[in-house]
């Protein structure tokens, strides 16, 4: 082909701007929007779960009406964490020898024991403990195949008697004890996977675990609190105030540090500037700009931390309902704003090249394999099985009791 | 040990009730049904037995760890060797690229070379090689600057050459070609981070990838500085310079080597000098001999000779 051709075409091509290595300039960034749901989905999973660890552990009564709820909505995304990983790989038929055969030094490795110790030793056996004397009652109520489900998920152990069900509560809470280094371990270390890349300044970076436990947190505890809206409103029970308030307290609290250790991260890369700050700066001013200084930093941390805050100041002045629709609000602009964090790391470490001197161009697709459509699916599959969780183990008339308890 | 476990027992507290969904159904309370009592509870033993023998079993998980490891180890020795002639024993070699900087000129013959040896599939964004042009203008008159900017380009991994630079000559500070490669890393950052130990570091100083094993996560390509990998759209795993390790094992030069016009790559191994070698003249003579990004603390062994600052 004639070179002068070849080589005008080429100019074309890829949507470079400035330098990018050629190997880099690809249409779309190696890892893509499924590689913006996984840490998105996995911290909703540690965030929810410190959410009822604060009643098990902290004694914090005025939550146990979520406790059960937080519990399997970190299940429900557990089990959904690793599907945009599969997806993903170039051979996904081979992604056991990631458990059979890991690689000591990868932090990706530590993936299979991560994943498989919090989901066996960590939420499930917490679940069961705690489910196992309804689990033995409810067997014997239904009949049919719920009647079924019941009866396998109590594994043959059907002693309710006193010293038993306290033997489950005592569990309970050493494995929840437990839990929570497991939860900072199971998102820190997704944190470390990009903190530890050195070749990216954008990821390279010591606080990178630690904005990941924490914005999970946050993100987790807004879930929690949107679930458990959106349950009342269409189970037609009222929420519990209480629950409410210290919920958003505590979303008010840990979203403070979260901004904190973010606004830190930013002071500390202006402040000593090394050579990759000049890119960074346009990156954050330029693609992304949208999803960076508004998506996250306005709407998903500084309006939510100003209504919530407004919250702790006049809570008196403010009736129920007003404070209802700011933890509403509050909590979706957190879930907003937490997914765009993940965006930004994902696919802004992406965007411009190694050798600091171009910008990549991303444009999302609709469908396929790296398509926006897969991801929104991925998303709402946890929802769905949260959907059948709360059917199964959450039925309405123990939700009753448990209002009639609270009021 | 009994009393510490008793001590953490204690400071579970049985004061908790689940409140949601944690009551029984009346019902169930007054049910006749006689309730199995199997005692599974109060059995549940933490004594010495129950701790010696989790103690054992970790133990014996740590043993087969690192046997399993020195059972990989053997594997990858063995794969590495598998595709090498009989003979070849990588750790009496010790292989070195350097690349002289002022000698090149851009031809792209290697970048075309490479390709071809090594079936690197035809695209503008996948190369094991690849050559930057860097065109330095001069400053603004009284701008109080040494240089102008710096402008690098690479179309098309510079295969079929370079088109004039839209910079006139007279505005030309400075301009030259740099081939890009492995950087065939001592402390690799590719290969720290395979989650599989797919792409390992040979004993002579080549990174390899075994495709048979790789899973395609892009960890490796996320974690080279230099933009070196790239997702192979076809087998979909990493893929990277091998300095033609099926090549070199046989005595031979990598391909873009020895297609090199102006002898702009050297290769050589350092175990093994010979007469007139050219990679022990080429040390001789540019001591001042340095590497891409030496910050980040990789120890890269391809050597650039008369390297500009702005080269990254």
């Amino acid at each position: 082909m004639n070179h002068n051709l070849t080589n005008s075409i080429v100019d074309i091509l890829p949507r470079v701007e400035g330098f990018a290595y050629p190997n880099e300039a690809t249409v779309h960034p190696l890892w893509s929007v499924l590689i913006v749901v996984y840490p998105y989905v996995t911290g909703l999973v540690a965030g929810a779960f410190i959410m009822a660890s604060l009643v098990r552990v902290f004694n914090v009564r005025a939550l146990e009406p979520v406790y059960r709820l937080s519990l399997l909505t970190s299940l429900a995304f557990l089990l959904c964490a690793p599907m945009p990983l599969l997806l993903h790989l170039g051979h996904p038929e081979r992604c056991f020898e990631i458990m059979i055969t890991p690689h000591l030094s990868s932090p990706m490795a530590m993936f299979g024991f991560v994943y498989a110790w919090y989901l066996m030793a960590v939420l499930l056996l917490e679940l069961w403990f705690d489910y196992r004397s309804d689990f033995v009652g409810w067997s014997r109520a239904q009949a049919g195949l719920r009647g079924v489900i019941y009866r396998a998920f109590t594994l043959g152990v059907h002693d309710v008697s006193e010293p038993a069900l306290r033997l489950d509560a005592r569990m309970g809470r050493i494995i929840s004890i437990v839990g929570i280094p497991s939860a900072f371990l199971l998102h820190g270390y997704v944190g470390f996977i990009f903190g530890s890349i050195k070749a990216n300044p954008w990821w390279g970076n010591v606080l990178m675990p630690i904005i990941f436990i924490f914005s999970a947190i946050v993100s987790g505890m807004a879930l929690c609190v949107f679930i458990y809206m959106v349950l009342s409103w269409a189970r037609r029970v009222p929420a519990s105030t209480d629950c409410l308030d210290t919920m958003g307290k505590f979303l008010f609290f840990a979203l403070v540090i979260d901004a904190a250790i973010e606004s830190l991260d930013w002071i500390h890369r202006l402040y000593s500037a090394d050579e990759s700050i000049h890119i960074l700066k346009s990156l954050a001013a330029g693609r992304l700009f949208y999803t960076l200084l508004v998506g996250q930093a306005f709407f998903g941390t500084l309006v939510p931390l100003l209504l919530l805050g407004a919250v702790q100041l006049f809570r008196r002045r403010l009736t129920e309902s007003a404070r209802h629709w700011i933890y509403f609000i509050g909590s979706v602009l957190i879930l907003v704003g937490v997914l765009s964090m993940r965006w930004n790391v994902v696919i802004g470490g992406q965007l411009f090249s190694k050798s600091l001197r171009g910008f990549m161009d991303y444009k999302l697709e609709f469908a396929g394999h790296e398509g926006w459509l897969l991801s929104l699916a991925l998303l709402a599959l946890p929802f769905v099985l949260l959907g059948v969780f709360i059917k199964l183990f959450l039925p309405l008339a123990s939700a009753q009791t448990a209002q009639a308890q609270q009021s | 040990m009994k009393k510490l476990l008793e001590l953490v027992l204690k400071m579970g507290g049985t004061g908790y009730q689940p409140v949601f969904g944690g009551n029984l159904p009346p019902k169930i309370a007054t049910s006749q049904r006689p309730v199995p009592s199997k005692g599974h509870f109060q059995s549940l033993p933490l004594g010495r037995r129950s701790v010696l023998r989790a103690l054992t079993g970790a133990l014996a998980g740590a043993l087969t760890l690192s046997l399993s490891r020195k059972a990989k180890a053997a594997v990858q020795k063995m794969l590495v060797s598998s595709h090498t002639p009989k003979g070849y024993d990588p750790t009496k070699h010790k292989w070195l690229m350097a690349i002289d900087v002022d000698r090149c000129i851009g031809c792209g013959l290697c970048v075309e070379a490479c390709k071809t040896e090594n079936a690197v599939p035809v695209g503008p964004n996948y190369f094991r090689t690849w050559i930057e042009r860097y065109v330095i203008t001069r400053p603004e008159p009284g701008s109080g600057e040494m240089r102008g900017e710096t402008l690098v380009d690479s179309p098309n991994g510079g295969m079929h050459g370079f088109p004039p630079s839209l910079v006139p000559k007279e505005q030309i500070l400075k301009s030259f070609y740099v081939p890009k490669l492995c950087n065939l890393c001592e402390h690799s950052p590719c290969s720290q981070v395979c989650p599989v130990g797919a792409t390992f570091d040979t004993p002579d100083g080549a990174v390899l990838v075994d495709p048979k094993y790789c899973i395609g996560c892009g960890f490796c390509i996320q974690a080279c500085p230099y933009g070196c990998r790239f997702m192979n759209p076809v087998t979909k795993t990493a893929e990277k310079c091998s300095l033609c390790y099926h090549r070199i094992t046989r005595g031979l030069k990598p391909a873009c080597v020895e297609v090199c016009p102006t002898e702009a790559r050297v290769f050589g191994d350092l175990k093994n000098p010979v007469a007139n070698d050219p990679i022990h003249r080429f040390i001789e003579k540019n001591k001042a001999a340095q590497s891409l990004k030496p910050h980040l603390g990789t120890a890269p062994r391809v050597l650039y000779a008369e390297l500009d600052k702005e080269v990254r």
